[in-house]
């Protein structure tokens, strides 16, 4: 029986971590919008308050009043269900994900696990909102994001098999303890086994999986029109466009705690401990999404079979590959 | 009204052809409740799917219905009309200058070629030529709007790829000979810029738009290599446009394909070469031509073809000469301006070309110009009135259509919007 003190504490930590996600969520679309602005020679939004700093709320308020559409045909429920099927995974995949040195919400020993289960539940929101709007453009989305997310969550789990290995944990925050005294040691540049190829197949499935360019064939809007939430408007919509940035921060998070080291700091004698474990993990979450735009900036769209024979044909055998030579390397070095 | 009433009345229209089946699917299992009924157990069909006239992707009102297996292509048949107007219609009611504007909404992203093609049918009926000067003038233009054609091409076609940077960029350098346009004439899409006989004589190239026409053509070549250092060496985008679409020489000929998407299959067509008109004999320039006929050979042909185009350019502003742009033809052309500012002849003169227009001979023309998409011609039948008996436009972005099914079987749903973008199809030219 936990103490009222402990509930408090927790319920607590849970509404600052959750209003800290959602204010993410809604300026990493205006932080996109800029980023893509600049890459491409204009200024993005600038109307809505100081160089558009409001438009992310003003783009909320719009979708809330939204009149609330459910195409003819479409199965009422499923329709209804899909989009907070695809939302609330996201967000309560962050009670695992440790900030600092103080640990998670949840410190549970299988955080990875809990992940990969949720981002799993995430996909059937966007399976079933594709096949409940009685729309072939909505079905042909749902089906192709089925069919990525099962090819690419195979890629995802073996490039983190490479870590677990390394760090003998599946609890995330005793992974990034695993990475203290500085960069040299996070494990896409540790000593025995460097997980570079691991990350970088991390990478694109995590993008993958997000549906992000170049692999956002669920929703590939010149072919699909909107793909699996095309009949979707207002505030459902908006839960799919939150769950979808939502997975982005959270991929970001999972990369940056795996690879980069957490929250530890990138040289030993900085501190990295309380406050300080935030103010280092902030930044390599942000650059990973940074990642997310220059990658959608520059690159064009892959096509389906593409996208399915590099993520069967080169994806996994490396991240097998991976596998074996870690655990020859660890196996030698012990 | 409730929301299920007003979707109703709203209901499937545009995109579901026939009666929506519960979660619209692709394969129906039947159970055999009666066996006398010899229902099999399993029946499958293709998949029909309506693609525009709404569509992100179908540059305008093009609708293509396509039957799919899964994702591949069985049968792509194009639905055209949608942006009828009656232009050929319309036409024979109006004077000759007055079809001028509307030549200008046929390929609206390059109003100046459509004058151009339009302008020089009438002056092949009529029998006159035109100054030195207009001619360079002609060609300086028609040359600026090829780039400016072939720009927003490559943007959207880039765009539909999923490479949306281009986009902007190209957009960028599209803006500046825009803005060249509009200090010609005013206007910078739908232009009306050409006159029987010449240009407008109000919009004749200042030394400020030579100056900066120059600035952009120097600067131009650089832009070029920054688009292609997104696209030409990119992996994913030479997967999307490699072997897509293919079509041979001879293939290509039969449907008769012109323009770029002609000589991306090799054929050394162009009709700037081929029949020389405006100053196209009097420079030097080469036509690129492809191999493989594929998507990748189009882009590379429009792209050498934007290059050889400032290569046109910067010649034909080195040579051109001082002189009239309009010729000076009674009856035909308008007087200059002074004169009827001043004169009340002349002023005469004017009214009645303005509001009658001149005759032609009675015969007919047929008459092709090479525009950004292809072969643009006008064929004039003329019974010795003012107006046009009869005019017919053979549109390239039309007869480049009628290629669609054969060039889109057997590939997957997202190489269809590749395809419309390798013809660079405007709906506008295509349904007229």
């Amino acid at each position: 029986m936990p103490d009222l003190m402990s509930v408090v504490t927790t319920l607590a930590m849970i509404v600052v971590v959750f209003g800290a996600v959602l204010l993410h969520v809604a300026y990493l679309t205006y932080f996109e919008r800029k980023v893509l602005g600049h890459m491409q020679d204009r200024l993005g939004p600038m109307e809505v308050g100081y160089h558009g700093l409001l438009q992310p709320i003003a783009d909320g308020l719009k979708l809330f009043f939204k009149e609330d559409i459910i195409p003819t045909g479409a199965n009422k429920i499923i329709f209804t269900v899909a989009p907070i099927i695809s939302l609330v995974p996201a967000l309560i995949a962050f009670a695992v994900i440790p900030f600092s040195d103080r640990g998670p919400i949840a410190d549970i020993n299988i955080a990875i696990l809990y992940i990969l289960a949720l981002s799993s539940i995430g996909a059937y929101g966007i399976l079933l909102g594709g096949w409940a709007s009685n729309s072939k453009y909505s079905l042909l989305g749902g089906l192709r994001s089925a069919a990525q997310v099962i090819s690419y969550e195979l890629a995802l789990g073996m490039s983190l098999v490479g870590v677990l290995l390394l760090s003998g944990s599946l609890s995330l925050a005793a992974i990034a303890q695993g990475q203290a005294g500085g960069f040299w040691h996070w494990y896409a540049f540790a000593f025995p086994a460097p997980q570079f190829v691991a990350f970088v197949i991390y990478l694109l499935s995590a993008i993958a999986e997000t549906n992000r360019l170049p692999f956002d064939l669920p929703e590939a809007e010149s072919e699909l029109v909107a793909g699996f939430f095309t009949e979707y408007s207002g505030m459902r919509f908006a839960f799919f466009f939150l769950a979808e940035y939502a997975n982005m921060i959270l991929v970001s998070c999972v990369g940056a705690i795996l690879f980069l080291g957490g929250w530890q700091a990138p040289f030993d004698f900085l501190p990295s401990t309380g406050w300080w474990g935030v103010f280092w993990f902030l930044p390599k979450v942000y650059f990973l999404l940074f990642l997310f735009f220059w990658i959608r900036a520059t690159l064009p769209r892959l096509r389906y079979d593409q996208l399915m024979r590099l993520g069967w044909k080169i994806m996994i055998p490396l991240a097998l590959a991976n596998i074996l030579i870690t655990s020859f390397l660890a196996f030698v070095t012990r | 009204m409730t929301t299920a009433q007003r979707d109703d009345e709203q209901g499937s229209f545009g995109y579901i052809l026939h009666e929506p089946e519960s979660g619209a699917t692709t394969e129906v299992v039947t159970e055999s409740v009666d066996a006398e009924e010899r229902q099999p157990l399993f029946r499958s069909e293709d998949l029909l799917l309506n693609m525009g006239p709404q569509h992100p992707a179908t540059h305008g009102v093009l609708r293509v219905v396509l039957e799919l297996e899964g994702e591949k292509i069985i049968k792509a048949t194009p639905y055209l009309g949608y942006l009828h107007r009656g232009t050929e219609k319309l036409a024979e009611g109006k004077t000759y200058n007055q079809v001028i504007p509307l030549t200008d909404r046929l390929d609206y992203v390059c109003a100046m070629a459509n004058n151009y093609a339009y302008v020089r049918a009438v002056e092949r009926l009529l029998g006159i030529t035109v100054p030195e000067r207009a001619e360079y003038v002609r060609t300086i233009v028609s040359e600026m709007q090829r780039i400016i054609g072939h720009l927003f091409w490559l943007g959207t076609q880039a765009l539909d790829i999923g490479a949306m940077t281009v986009f902007f960029w190209t957009f960028r350098e599209r803006e500046l000979l825009l803005d060249l346009f509009e200090a010609l004439c005013g206007a910078r899409l739908t232009v009306s810029y050409f006159r029987v006989g010449g240009v407008d004589p109000q919009g004749d190239l200042t030394p400020e738009v030579i100056a900066k026409l120059r600035t952009f053509l120097a600067a131009f070549p650089a832009k070029l290599e920054e688009y292609e250092g997104l696209l030409s060496e990119n992996r994913i985008w030479l997967g999307r446009t490699k072997n897509i679409a293919v079509i041979s020489a001879e293939d290509a000929v039969n449907f008769g394909l012109t323009g770029p998407t002609l000589r991306g299959s090799g054929v050394n067509y162009d009709i700037r070469k081929a029949e020389p008109y405006g100053v196209y004999d009097r420079v030097e320039w080469e036509v690129p031509v492809g191999s493989h006929g594929d998507t990748y050979d189009r882009y590379w042909v429009r792209m050498q073809e934007m290059r050889q185009s400032a290569r046109i350019l910067s010649q034909c502003l080195d040579r051109l000469p001082e002189g009239p742009i309009l010729a000076d033809i009674p009856g035909v052309t308008y007087p200059k301006r002074e004169k009827v500012m001043t004169d009340m002849e002349s002023l005469i003169h004017h009214f009645k070309v303005a509001c009658y227009g001149f005759e032609t001979p009675p015969g007919e023309v047929y008459c092709a110009t090479e525009t950004p998409k292809g072969e643009l011609g006008f064929y004039l039948v003329s019974d010795g009135t003012n107006r046009p008996h009869r005019m017919h436009i053979r549109a390239p972005s039309f007869v480049n259509m009628g290629a669609f099914d054969y060039m889109a079987k057997g590939y997957l749903i997202a190489d269809i919007v590749t395809i419309f973008g390798t013809y660079d199809i405007v709906m506008g030219e295509c349904d007229r």
